[in-house]
């Protein structure tokens, strides 16, 4: 709301305000489906695989950048986010496979490996779980907030690990091919495409919701809580609103990185992963809603390249994240004003 | 007599062993401008924030409009027309001033629960919003973040939002805090102006702003009114004299 210009708004100009905020996230979709073309005519199916991983991680990124950049509330429970709507997925997968029914009490639940039911199988999931630690959670702020959001996480990860019956701490193998509706998901190609599209999609959502209504309150509770009450708006529910769908957002990107990864485990969810995700965040730029997605490629990125070459890389990783963070303020979303296309802040936190 | 618009009946606040709120009882009228005048630490801030409902009073009652509020939510307050600005300038940094104001326009009208459309293509919203930042002498300011503003153009902004949600109760705590001359006389001005519509509850230090807008001033010392009355009978009141204005004058 800051940055886009009110001085003069005629209605031509209010529309292309309104455009112009997709930009970003357009660009970064093409160039995305760019890679995708190159790897196939390349035949890099590593390629594939890593940008895939890339794009999940980016959807988290950006889904933890709404509550964390534009919310103000630093969640260290966001990897537990995966792990359910990762297990959703890995355990009717299970059940699909052995054909024995899901039992929870006296209800039987055939198993499925049909995406177009397990992601609003997650969905359906994950909003409770992140309705009820969200709204215990908000209770607090601050430093509390990140304690107790640390513990929720790691009371999610001893569940998976005590859950004996889908592998514990070994965790779950995903034997059949998964599928959305008609689509086979096992073809790398056409699952990167896939999650593309729901990157796309979680792109759009929030590049909307941080401009609406909705979230400029949001925006505003994180930057001054008690001027937000007396104007007369308790912030409370459209915080747990925005946590909720933020949790569930991750959520489905965990049934993507299951399905992707055929596989899913407690050390999918530990709470290293959460600090890892908003340090994503932080690199990518707080204040934007696609720079955590550049966050995420360039940490997965060098965790890869540094992999390789040096066995002492998490050294060198943490030197290179502390100089990224220090010299580039707002994130890697600050390079983007030497290319004013690409970086084109949405969201008003500087000028 | 007509009841009061604002009353406050035996208000007890303590902070430890403190009273900083101390059997403080006060009678606003509607339409009325009301200094609240005190030497620093009495208490009137305190006040100020109980009556929003920021603080909760230990003992006591706040009426508005003849209905009991002690216990009322501050948003439900600032619903039902309460509008308060704080002595230290609190504002939302990283917005523009007119989206701070547009922000108070569209809490007012309680449809925050919008989730697709921008909120700056709301016309009525943001024509609203850009009337109370010109209002208070902002208008050519709009577009700055409330970050960069000046300290007295900051004092202006809580007063463009606090005129934003339409208030029918104005408090006002030190709205001239820290400002240059010309900038305070400039709000005095403008308070002139508003003091015609609003019903004004001011706090103040600038004797000479409190003397030339309040109809009616009462006097905090240690967490009581220790007297009400016409500026004129203020001015005149020896325990005033020697509880208030004696210290200010040497
Ligand atoms: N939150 C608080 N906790 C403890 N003491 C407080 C608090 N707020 C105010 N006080 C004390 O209460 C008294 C009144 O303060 P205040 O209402 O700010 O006075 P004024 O606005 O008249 O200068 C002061 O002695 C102050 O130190
Ligand atoms: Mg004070």
């Amino acid at each position: 709301m800051a940055d886009l210009s009110l001085i003069n708004p005629d209605r031509q100009s209010r529309l292309l305000a309104s455009a112009q905020r997709f930009v970003p996230a357009l660009v970064l979709v093409v160039a995305l489906v760019g890679i995708l073309a190159y790897a196939q005519s390349a035949g890099d199916t590593f390629l594939i695989r890593v940008f895939t991983r890339i794009m999940i991680f980016g959807i988290v990124a950006v889904a933890l950048n709404f509550v964390l950049g534009f919310g103000g509330m630093v969640s260290l429970m966001h990897a537990s986010f995966i792990g359910v709507g990762g297990y959703v997925v890995a355990i009717l997968a299970y059940h699909d496979a052995n054909l024995e029914p899901l039992m929870i009490g006296p209800f039987a639940f055939t198993g499925t490996s049909d995406l177009a039911i397990l992601l609003p199988l997650a969905i359906v999931v994950t909003v409770p779980f992140a309705a009820l630690t969200g709204l215990i959670s908000l209770r607090t702020s601050g430093t509390y907030f990140i304690m107790i959001t640390l513990a929720f996480n790691q009371m999610a990860y001893y569940f998976f690990v005590a859950l004996q019956a889908y592998g514990g701490e070994d965790g779950l193998q995903i034997i059949n091919p998964i599928t959305f509706g008609g689509l086979d998901l096992s073809q790398r190609s056409t699952f990167y495409l896939f999650t593309l599209s729901v990157l796309a999609l979680t792109l759009v959502l929030v590049t909307l919701l941080v401009d609406s209504k909705f979230g400029i309150v949001l925006r505003a509770a994180a930057q001054n809580e008690r001027r937000l009450s007396a104007i007369g708006i308790a912030p409370l529910r459209y915080k747990l609103l925005a946590f909720v769908i933020s949790g569930t957002l991750t959520g489905m990107a965990g049934a993507l990185l299951a399905t992707g990864q055929q596989f899913i485990s407690p050390a999918d969810m530990s709470w290293s992963r959460s600090g890892e995700l908003v340090v994503m965040v932080v690199m990518g730029g707080l204040g934007s809603v696609s720079g955590p997605l550049v966050g995420a490629a360039v940490y997965l990125g060098l965790e890869l390249i540094l992999e390789s070459w040096t066995e002492y890389w998490h050294l060198a990783f943490g030197l290179l994240i502390v100089a990224m963070v220090t010299l580039l303020r707002g994130g890697i979303a600050d390079l983007g004003t030497l290319v004013p296309w690409l970086g084109r802040n949405v969201s008003g936190g500087k000028n | 007599m007509s009841k009061p618009f604002l009353e406050v009946r035996n208000l007890v606040k303590r902070f430890g062993g403190l009273a900083a709120t101390n059997n403080c009882s006060l009678e606003v009228m509607r339409g009325e401008t009301h200094a609240l005048i005190g030497p620093n630490g009495a208490g009137k801030t305190t006040l100020i924030s109980q009556l929003q409902g920021q603080i909760r009073p230990d003992e006591g009652h706040i009426f508005l409009d003849g209905q009991d509020i002690t216990e009322t939510s501050m948003e439900r307050r600032a619903l039902s027309g309460m509008a308060r600005s704080f002595q230290i300038s609190s504002v939302f940094p990283k917005f523009t001033a007119i989206a701070n104001a547009a922000l108070a326009v569209q809490a007012r009208k309680g449809d925050s629960f919008r989730f697709l459309g921008a909120a700056w293509l709301d016309r009525a919203m943001m024509d609203e919003a850009r009337e109370a930042i010109e209002l208070v002498g902002l208008g050519d300011r709009a577009e700055v973040l409330a970050q960069d503003l000046s300290h007295g153009e900051r004092r202006q902004l809580e007063l463009a939002m606090v005129l934003a949600m339409r208030p029918s109760l104005l408090l006002l705590d030190e709205p001239m805090a820290g400002m240059g001359k010309q900038d305070s006389a400039r709000m005095t001005r403008l308070l002139a102006d508003l003091k015609k519509n609003y019903t004004i509850l001011l706090v103040e230090h600038d004797m000479n702003a409190v003397f030339a807008l309040a109809d009616r001033v009462s006097v905090l010392v240690a967490g009581r009114t220790i007297a009400t009355g016409s500026p004129a009978d203020i001015r005149a009141n020896d325990d005033v004299k020697a509880a208030y204005l004696g210290h200010r004058q040497h």
